[in-house]
């Protein structure tokens, strides 16, 4: 462990807060989609930075792992850059870009395209934990609304997008249901990764570092995107191919090239991308 | 406090953990592995020697997740209680208002533990469980979250009535006890969300 900084505990975190945190990882496993509180600590990047998914990954971080950092789909924003400089630093862990020699991915934004494994833990940076936050502010009543199971709230708001657009206008942290019971936020990523959170190998874990809460989804539960019989749930994607790799299938992000309003569209997943091109170019040859 | 701690050769007490960071990490993937993947036998603890009746397992869950915020309840007798209280400092609560409960022989009734409320389910307590022997591909048929189809798990050392009694367990989601069953240096995990099937 001598590349590590010397003067902190492993992985940043003192004891104490890691078992803290533990406690409440193993109780969201045994209640799939309950956020449960817990005591947030300082850390040294600002809220926004991902700190609920940094206090996540250093409670569950060991030295034999090797992390991934994506923002937006992307491994080399400043951000995930931060992240991946830290980790490094306080546990001296390996890192990488590519999904598949990852055994942690922390993420902000989307879930990689490539499946998850069971051998691998996603962990969500998550700005808003409270799916019903917009609807009703009060903590209070939004814990006895999930005590119920009580979500009419939610219907009720996603039909009147029905009802004037047409459709269900939220392309972003789009309410799931999980294991039937609890309806959860699955942070802003887009709707169109909704449907890779149902029955995931992979064990998915949530923290949410300002609210001061964690979540998890065991890996194999169902997670359901709220919708209607007549109006059911359907995974938006830009209507391209991307224009380095091809895709047909996976997230597109819009890209402007020049000043004339030139604009293509190319994979939000770098690594995914990058990967399907080395593929493309080695069957050529 | 922790293995490293001065002073538990002084009270006769054998060590910890000989690493309280890295081994506390690596006995918390293995019980997180175990709760996301009912009746996957995990391995932890192998280098403890913890008092008898304690066995390696239950020492190695109890010495990363328990401290002086996690009221304790067990039935494993004096040294057990003075080796667990050095390392980890927790404090002796009835067995209704424990966090951990620790059962070496008949442990008490799922439904006499701490159950967790509507709201704050998590409060729910984690009974830490000696067997006798868990063997997977045989025994009870394990459905649930964490499960793919179906997990078979055989827990030499159950106790009586335990299938029945977890069936009201599940029942009562998102309340309930989730179970950590421990024999040597391996351990298998009950969430409250998995069904049992008996074989
Ligand atoms: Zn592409």
């Amino acid at each position: 462990m001598s590349t590590t900084l010397e003067g902190y505990n492993f992985a940043y975190l003192d004891e104490a807060t890691k078992r803290m945190i533990r406690r409440a990882l193993l109780k969201a496993v045994a209640i799939p989609g309950h956020q449960i509180p817990f005591g947030a600590r300082e850390m040294p990047l600002p809220y926004g930075w991902g700190t609920g998914g940094i206090q996540v990954t250093a409670a569950i971080l060991g030295p034999t792992d090797t992390l991934k950092v994506i923002d937006q789909g992307a491994d080399d924003t400043t951000n995930a850059i931060s992240i991946r400089r830290f980790f490094t630093r306080v546990a001296g862990v390996a890192t990488t870009e590519h999904t598949a020699e990852a055994t942690v991915v922390q993420t902000r934004h989307r879930i990689p395209e490539r499946l998850l494994r069971e051998d691998q833990i996603i962990v969500y940076q998550v700005p808003q934990p409270e799916p019903l936050s917009r609807l009703e502010p009060r903590r209070t009543e939004t814990k006895r609304l999930h005590a119920l199971a009580d979500y009419g709230l939610m219907h009720v708001r996603l039909y009147e997008d029905i009802a004037r657009f047409g459709h269900i206008a939220k392309a972003y942290d789009y309410p799931v249901m999980v294991n039937g019971r609890y309806l959860m936020s699955p942070s802003p990523i887009p709707a169109f990764d909704n449907p890779k959170m149902h029955r995931m190998a992979a064990l998915q874990l949530f923290g949410a570092g300002r609210e001061k809460r964690i979540y998890a989804i065991p890996p194999y539960t169902d997670v359901r995107s709220l919708d209607f019989e007549d109006h059911p749930f359907r995974p938006i994607r830009a209507p391209h191919a991307c224009a380095l790799c091809a895709s047909t299938d996976t997230y597109l992000d819009e890209v402007i090239t020049d000043d004339a309003g030139g604009r293509l569209f190319v994979c939000s997943d770098t690594d995914h991308c990058a990967e399907r091109q080395a593929t493309a170019q080695e069957a050529a040859e | 406090m922790n293995g490293l701690t001065p002073g538990f050769a002084d009270a006769g007490l054998t060590p910890g953990f000989a690493d309280p960071v890295l081994d506390g990490q690596a006995t918390f993937r293995a019980v997180l592995e175990a709760m996301s993947r009912p009746g996957r036998v995990q391995r932890a603890g192998s280098a403890l020697r913890p008092p008898a009746p304690l066995n390696q397992a239950a020492a190695a869950v109890l010495l990363t997740l328990a401290d002086a915020d996690t009221g304790f309840a067990h039935d494993a007798g004096v040294a057990a209680e003075a080796w667990l209280r050095f390392h980890c400092g927790m404090p002796l609560v009835p067995g209704a208002q424990a966090a951990f409960v620790l059962a070496t022989g008949t442990p008490p009734a799922l439904a006499s533990l701490a159950q967790g409320s509507e709201e704050e389910p998590q409060a729910g307590a984690t009974l830490v469980l000696q067997v006798n022997a868990l063997t997977e591909g045989t025994g009870w048929r394990l459905i649930g979250p964490g499960i793919e189809t179906e997990h078979r798990l055989h827990v030499d050392g159950a106790p009586a009535g335990f299938v029945a009694a977890w069936a009201v367990n599940r029942a009562s989601f998102p309340l309930g006890v989730d179970v950590v069953l421990c024999v040597g240096d391996r351990l298998a995990a009950l969430p409250r969300t998995t069904m049992i099937a008996e074989g």
